[in-house]
């Protein structure tokens, strides 16, 4: 069964959303606006502390519960208001959202994440954090979950999906 | 006003921030939220190495890219301009057991004498660092997406497979905080 079906969730986990619009390069510098804000969330919210992390694990601060919860409910009304109001892009483009399609992955994926979640206290986005803080120790971790993409895609005919 | 920024922003102002990057990125130009993708761009980009799953148009996916160069720069600027240079504050359990395993020091957002080059040498260091990102990367592909792609994208777009992930992630979190964890600080 794996190979058809893994070929399935390839197509639903690159390239979605795709743009049919051509713009020139420097028009990405808008995604990079966004991400200024995000870094500076993740750094002055502590999102990108292993500290936090840990107390979120152990039940002992209310924090990234918080943080993670409230976005949710502000992207889940976001996203709302999108679809009910057919709210276009900037370039004139329907929004769409590809739906995301169940594999086991996202229970055996999700559980070693849950792991290295843990034991790094970082998620990706904050790894990449760390780095514009000036910590490159954390170059490591990333060229290690570099690693694990790696050899996540090396094996992945062969795991259960 | 400056006071307040360079303390500790709350959570509320955090999640809400955070919630509005959905609406930015999609109606700046149709792009769902994810960042773990940008692991899988580099292999594409690097060491495609003849496997399918590393075989598109990594190009097309260059925005994720800039995101992420966004990301570096914002946490540039807020680590060297926003903030007071006061230690991290954590609550006393946890000081009281990280004491247990001589970590002790506040002064960075990560515990310097769990992350640094020398700490590599180290089991608890090496285990931590190496194998916990080896971690991240693997399970975030397989899964399909972080914590900002399925618990932050995914349910606010109302996608039970995310809910099965996001469950997922914090039950290996609190398994591996709780019950292995402890045991590999301790090495």
């Amino acid at each position: 069964m794996n190979n058809e079906k893994v070929q399935n969730i390839d197509s639903n986990t690159a390239c979605v959303n795709e743009s049919t619009q051509q713009h020139p390069a420097w028009y990405n510098l808008k995604y990079a606006a966004v991400g200024i804000i995000f870094g500076i969330v993740f750094v002055k919210a502590e999102i990108i502390s292993w500290f936090r992390i840990q107390e979120m694990f152990r039940l002992q601060s209310f924090h990234m519960f918080g943080v993670i919860g409230t976005a949710v409910v502000v992207g889940a009304i976001s996203v709302f208001l999108i679809k009910k109001l057919d709210i276009k892009t900037i370039h004139g483009e329907k929004i769409k959202i590809a739906d995301k399609e169940f594999n086991k992955g996202q229970i055996y994926g999700g559980l070693l994440f849950g792991f290295g979640w843990a034991l790094t206290g970082a998620c990706p986005g904050p790894l990449f954090a760390h780095i514009g803080a000036g910590f490159y120790a954390v170059l490591v971790v990333i060229l290690s979950a570099v690693a694990g993409t790696w050899t996540y895609g090396y094996f992945r005919d062969k795991l259960p999906h | 006003m400056m006071e307040q920024i360079q303390q500790p922003w709350p959570w509320y102002v955090a999640g809400i921030l955070i919630g509005l990057i959905v609406p930015a990125l999609l109606i700046l130009g149709n792009k769902t939220f994810g960042i773990s993708s940008n692991l899988r761009h580099v292999c594409a980009a690097c060491f495609p190495a003849d496997i399918k799953f590393f075989k598109y148009d990594w190009k097309k996916e260059i925005w994720n890219f800039f995101f992420a160069g966004g990301i570096l720069g914002g946490a540039f600027i807020a680590n060297y301009f926003l903030m007071t240079g006061a230690p991290i504050e954590v609550s006393p359990g946890l000081q009281s057991e990280l004491a247990g395993y001589g970590l002790s020091d506040y002064s960075y957002m990560l515990p310097k004498e769990l992350f640094s080059f020398e700490s590599l040498l180290t089991v608890r260091g090496f285990v931590i660092m190496v194998v916990g990102g080896f971690l991240v990367g693997f399970g975030t592909r397989y899964a399909g997406g972080c914590t900002s792609g399925h618990a932050i994208m995914g349910l606010s777009n109302l996608q039970w497979p995310s809910l099965v992930a996001t469950i997922s992630f914090m039950v290996g979190g609190f398994f591996m905080a709780n019950i292995i964890l402890p045991w590999i600080l301790s090495l």
